[in-house]
């Protein structure tokens, strides 16, 4: 199952870029995430890797994942190396006026599950995108703060 | 003659049962089995029980620990599938844990099965003392089938029968205590009673080790005598809380008084427990 959200911000993709680098600001705007913290040496960067929970339903879902795509400042993406199989990917794409359109995408399968799996995965896909789309809506949200504190973005 | 005959029969193959799940290796765990099931628990457990499992993270994540939970629901455990689910996601499959089970659960052929690669061991000290040996956390009912069969209007009480084994496990692991409170188990059914009287004037408790044959009304049998092969469970919203862990040691001393334990342990219980009742308005609806 994959789903795809965006939203479009009025700060550039840099500033962005400077926020969702910070392995700290996650739990401030990420829906449902109850757990986020660094494994390993880097903190970020390419190969960096976080043990993440989400509250989805009736459990916590989550686990090891690694960066494993990190090209300033357009795109993010990771996969799961324990827990559920997910990849994510944060996309960021300028828009005139310096704005920014942020693409979230995430997509998770239970393999080898059979039937019962691909049920889970379609009735999954709905606390999974109004948590995402909650996420989106946060993030914006906070970006706006920042700027409004930094006249130099939220980088500054 | 032949009246008579059908349930010492019946009886005799339960003690069979018995005596074929008493089984304690740790190997027979499977990692990719448990995670191959997560889906369906994940699905039953969100959308059928509404399920909630509250503080996790007190579980220490580095060492292993006893996990003392109330039991409910009969012989269909809900609430343990449903801690069993949050434990794995929360910490992963490749973390071990096991729990412990009654030997008729483990003796059936198909779902003692199931229940060995989920980490199932049969309950005994010994099984429980190898696996936190191991350094795996173990989930244990101190209450078993006498608390799991008792009447619905006893739903919200911790009644663990005076059973003090955990206290002594914990104490020659030296591991700590961590409370699991769990609520709704007992409204899958209404469980009237668990027949202890009637087990004993048959004798179950020398023929099967049985001490309990508890009577219900539980679909789709309508009236339901021993659970035996389960039941199909109302949607009862079930809710978990974890408590912190309880160093025994730390609190009570090195040769602690094992009665002042046991009644610590069970009022920490019956607190919480008298807690996420009040939170409940309705029967079943949470």
């Amino acid at each position: 199952m994959r789903i795809d959200e965006h939203v479009e911000v009025a700060t550039p993709p840099e500033a962005v870029w400077h926020y969702l680098e910070d392995p700290e600001n996650y739990l401030r705007f990420m829906a449902g995430l109850t757990h986020w913290e660094v494994a390993g040496d880097r903190a970020n960067g390419l190969g960096a890797r976080y043990r993440i929970l989400l509250q989805v339903g009736a459990a916590e879902v989550g686990g090891l994942i690694e960066m494993v795509e990190w090209n300033e400042p357009f795109d993010i993406a990771w996969h799961s190396v324990t827990g559920v199989d997910n990849r994510g990917r944060w996309r960021l794409r300028s828009l005139p006026e310096g704005c920014t359109r942020i693409e979230f995408r995430w997509a998770y399968a239970f393999p080898g599950s059979g039937i019962p799996g691909l049920v889970t995965e379609l009735a999954a896909s709905i606390p999974v995108r109004r948590q995402m789309r909650r996420t989106l809506r946060q993030l914006k949200q906070q970006l706006e703060e920042v700027s409004a504190r930094s006249p130099a973005g939220p980088a500054g | 003659m032949i009246g008579e005959a059908i349930p010492t029969a019946a009886f005799r193959y339960l003690g069979e049962r018995i005596s074929a799940g008493s089984s304690g290796s740790l190997e027979d765990r499977d990692p990719d089995y448990i995670r191959k099931n997560l889906p369906l628990l994940w699905l039953l457990a969100t959308v059928y029980f509404r399920a909630e499992v509250r503080d996790l993270a007190r579980v220490p994540a580095d060492r292993p620990v006893l996990l003392v939970g109330n039991h409910s629901g009969g012989n269909v455990i809900i609430d343990t599938f449903v801690f069993s689910l949050a434990f794995s996601t929360h910490f992963g499959v490749e973390r071990p844990f096991h729990q412990l089970a009654h030997n008729l659960a483990m003796g059936w052929p198909l779902a003692g099965g199931m229940l060995r690669k989920s980490g199932t061991l049969s309950a005994s000290h010994d099984h429980a003392e190898k696996a936190l040996a191991a350094g795996a956390p173990v989930l244990v009912y101190p209450g078993g089938d006498w608390e799991t069969h008792r009447p619905s209007w006893h739903g919200n009480k911790i009644e663990f029968g005076g059973r003090k084994g955990f206290i002594k496990l914990a104490l020659d692991a030296g591991v700590p205590i961590v409370p699991v409170v769990s609520i709704g188990g007992q409204e899958t059914a209404l469980f009237l009673s668990r027949g202890n009287r009637l087990a004993r004037a048959l004798k179950l408790d020398k023929t099967a080790r049985l001490k309990v044959l508890p009577i219900s009304l539980a679909l789709p049998w309508g009236l339901n005598v021993g659970d035996f092969l389960g039941h199909f469970p109302l949607p009862a919203k079930i809710t978990v809380q974890v408590l912190p862990p309880i160093d025994v040691i730390e609190r009570f001393g090195a040769d602690p008084d094992l009665d002042e334990v046991y009644e610590f342990v069970t009022d920490q219980m019956q607190m919480a427990l008298d807690g996420l009742a009040a939170e409940r308005r309705f029967p079943v609806i949470g």
